[in-house]
């Protein structure tokens, strides 16, 4: 009973302590899974560059601030701009050439994007870590009843919940999210109703790459040492995010993203002898989640046409 | 479809780049040496983590192998050719690219690496290949243990430990709390040395918590919460500076203001640049003192390097790096450059050697006995404490 231990001794000032940093950490996958979740809604792929188009934004962010002495905030809006356009030009260069090929080239192509992307980021940056810039008021501690917040952990949760309501305001009641509705349904059908689809495509690219540059400044200012394969660990757990949470569906890819990381971080708390292991936790979800639920928590049933 | 096929062109080139960019570091410099007459050179392999998790400390060791290179350039009337290999932080790649520099490259030794995971990931393609290596910073004594073609420059960690926990122990310390890299042999080593020899001073309880963590991770507010609750004096945290860096730094975020302490790997500009003045006032071992010039190599080996690096004090990695290419290039002077099995044996018998961090002498493991020196970080800059010698551990 040992094992147990952890749990009795634990203080209510420390299980608050715990509970904020897996809700910060949560928070940070979830954004990230967003992006994963909605290229599979639509296109059926994994797109295994996304966790890079992570890194590069925060090498974006970091070199604006410090290189280019542009006021942070200024740095954020140009740092999702560029983002966005970064996901649109890998779209557009390696996997719109393939959009009639089997779906196992497009998935060679986003490997290869993803490596192509590290290497040029070791090449250009170096592979040594480089330190993101202190903001102001986002890196400064804040102390509850003995409970240490960095402010950034506030606005995370508050800044996934607002993406994520403007992002399902996008999908269900525009004419845009309509379409990409439409050719996640079926696009050979929704390009015959007259849906441009590789707009679509490009736009859903675009909004991807803008969570993933948010999430990535974020990640920055909690995490502050950028190398160029910082995205590959975070990448690989925000994907089994999203598949927990049912691939394609964005509030089960949130939903993915909290369980990870509230999990991880309590797996830690109460199992300190386990604290080797917590990047094991995500890999033993994902089988469980494979074993029993195939489609994840939200995802539908759907029958392979033929 | 004009613009299309020129896009894929564009890429296929760029993939092509980086590929050359990626694993061709070592290639380059081959090419632009292999011009002057072949047989007025002799090879030397040297394979370092130039890029990667430990590239910030490769970085350091190449410029002591460099500056040696450029103050000893010649053994028996020959130009001595660095062959420099990356093994990208790697455990594979390390061994991959220690048989490469051995079969394709032909050297005769090789000098490296920072990381015992990584030298020891290499140890058996030396011994296999009975070609002797010289380690610059890997300290797990496992390296060269059973290994007859496996030495180093630098001290070893059961030394280290002891070091600082007699540090520790001196500076009041009596509760300790451990937090340790798991996949990493050296942060795994040095922690349990230290645990050892604290144990010794402190008590069988006075070790209140051991927290593990993984390579490349960068949340560590779960076991800094745990640890926080335990209330230890101090933290012995050995690990890579990047991890390290980070953790100090949510431990301050978290309100911990207690002594953290760590081991050699900690000198480098990485941990500074990281940690910023969060990792203000944090202790920990290393090689050399460069305030203190102790043999004439020493004098040379700093200013060359206050001439090479302006405004830069050099580290202990780079001087370990130093001494690696000298114990080298004293062997070959002795046993010429072509046998390698004859350059082993005159590597084992190094003795007195004047290298820049003293007299070097290799025991029968193949590990130099040398003094550690405590350093700390004040106002962004390392800053020397004491030195601690062998004899002085013995007397107590």
């Amino acid at each position: 009973m040992e094992i147990f231990q952890a749990i009795t001794n634990m203080t209510a000032v420390g299980l608050a302590q715990h509970m904020v940093n897996g809700i910060s950490l949560g928070s940070l996958y979830a954004l990230i899974a967003i992006g994963y979740t909605m290229v599979y809604g639509i296109l059926l792929m994994i797109n295994f560059a996304h966790a890079d188009i992570v890194m590069m934004a925060c090498y974006f962010a970091l070199f604006g601030i410090t290189t280019f002495h542009i006021p942070w905030y200024l740095t954020f809006v140009l740092t999702i701009a560029l983002t966005a356009l970064l996901g649109v030009t890998i779209e557009r260069a390696a996997y719109r050439p393939l959009r009639d090929a089997p779906k196992n080239s497009v998935l060679i192509s986003a490997i290869g994007a993803s490596f192509l992307l590290e290497n040029l980021a070791t090449y250009v940056f170096t592979g040594r870590p480089l330190h993101f810039p202190d903001i102001p008021f986002l890196s400064s501690m804040i102390s509850v009843g003995g409970v240490q917040i960095q402010a950034i952990c506030l606005f995370i949760p508050i800044v996934t919940v607002v993406c994520l309501t403007v992002l399902l305001h996008i999908v269900n009641h525009t004419k845009t999210g309509m379409a990409m509705r439409a050719v996640s349904k079926d696009y050979e059908i929704a390009r015959v109703m007259g849906v441009n689809i590789d707009n679509i495509i490009s736009i859903t690219f675009a909004i991807g790459s803008s969570l993933a540059a948010i999430g990535a400044i974020m990640w920055g200012i909690r995490y502050p040492g950028i190398t160029p394969y910082l995205g590959v660990m975070p990448g690989l757990k925000c994907f089994i995010a999203a598949v927990i949470g049912g691939i394609g569906n964005i509030k089960g890819a949130v939903i993915g993203g909290f369980i990870l990381g509230l999990g991880e971080i309590l797996i830690v708390a109460f199992f300190p002898q386990f604290s080797g292991y917590r990047d094991a936790f995500a890999f033993l979800m994902l089988i469980w989640i494979l074993f029993y639920k195939p489609t994840g928590l939200l995802g539908e049933k759907t029958t392979e046409k033929v | 479809m004009k613009m299309k096929k020129f896009v894929s062109a564009f890429l296929a080139s760029a993939v092509a780049l980086s590929l050359v960019a990626g694993c061709g570091g070592g290639d380059k410099k081959k090419a632009e040496e292999k011009k002057p007459a072949a047989a007025a050179t002799v090879k030397v392999g040297v394979f370092l983590p130039l890029t990667g998790d430990n590239a910030g400390g490769g970085e350091l060791e190449i410029r002591g192998i460099k500056l040696a290179n450029k103050l000893h350039p010649e053994v028996k009337g020959k130009k001595i050719e660095l062959v420099i290999a990356d093994n990208k932080s790697d455990k594979a790649e390390s061994a991959n690219v220690a048989a490469r520099l051995i079969e394709k490259d032909k050297v005769k030794v090789i000098l490296g690496t920072y990381g015992s995971s990584l030298a020891m990931a290499a140890g058996n393609i030396v011994k296999e290949a009975k070609v002797p290596a010289i380690g610059t910073s890997c300290t797990n004594p496992q390296v060269t243990k059973g290994n007859d073609y496996y030495f180093r420059a630098c001290f070893i960690d059961p030394f280290q430990g002891t070091v600082m926990a007699n540090y520790a122990f001196s500076k009041g310390a009596r509760k300790v709390a451990i937090v340790q890299e798991v996949s990493n042999d050296y942060s795994v080593g040095l922690a349990k040395f230290f645990i050892d020899a604290f144990k010794k001073l402190a008590g069988p309880d006075s070790i209140v918590e051991i927290a593990n963590y993984q390579t490349g991770d960068k949340d560590f507010s779960a076991q800094l919460t745990n640890l926080k609750a335990k209330n230890p004096d101090m933290v012995f945290a050995p690990g890579n500076f990047t991890e390290s860096a980070l953790l100090v730094k949510q431990a301050r975020q978290l309100g911990m203001t207690i002594p953290f302490m760590g081991g050699d790997s900690w000198e480098t500009q990485d941990f500074l640049n990281v940690g910023g003045k969060d990792v203000e006032g944090v202790e920990f071992s290393s090689f050399f003192d460069s305030t203190n010039a102790a043999t004439p190599e020493a004098k040379k080996f700093l200013e060359a390097y206050a001439k090479e690096y302006k405004g830069e004090q050099p580290g202990g990695l780079t001087a370990m790096a130093y001494d690696c290419y000298l114990i080298a290039l004293a062997a070959m002077e002795k046993a010429g450059t072509d046998d390698s099995q004859k350059i082993r044996d005159a590597i084992a018998a190094t003795k007195d050697l004047e290298t820049a961090t003293g007299k070097t002498t290799l025991n029968a493991d193949g590990d130099p006995i040398k003094s550690a020196v405590v350093k700390t970080i004040k106002n962004g800059k390392f800053t020397y404490l004491k030195t601690v010698n062998p004899e002085d551990l013995k007397a107590q």
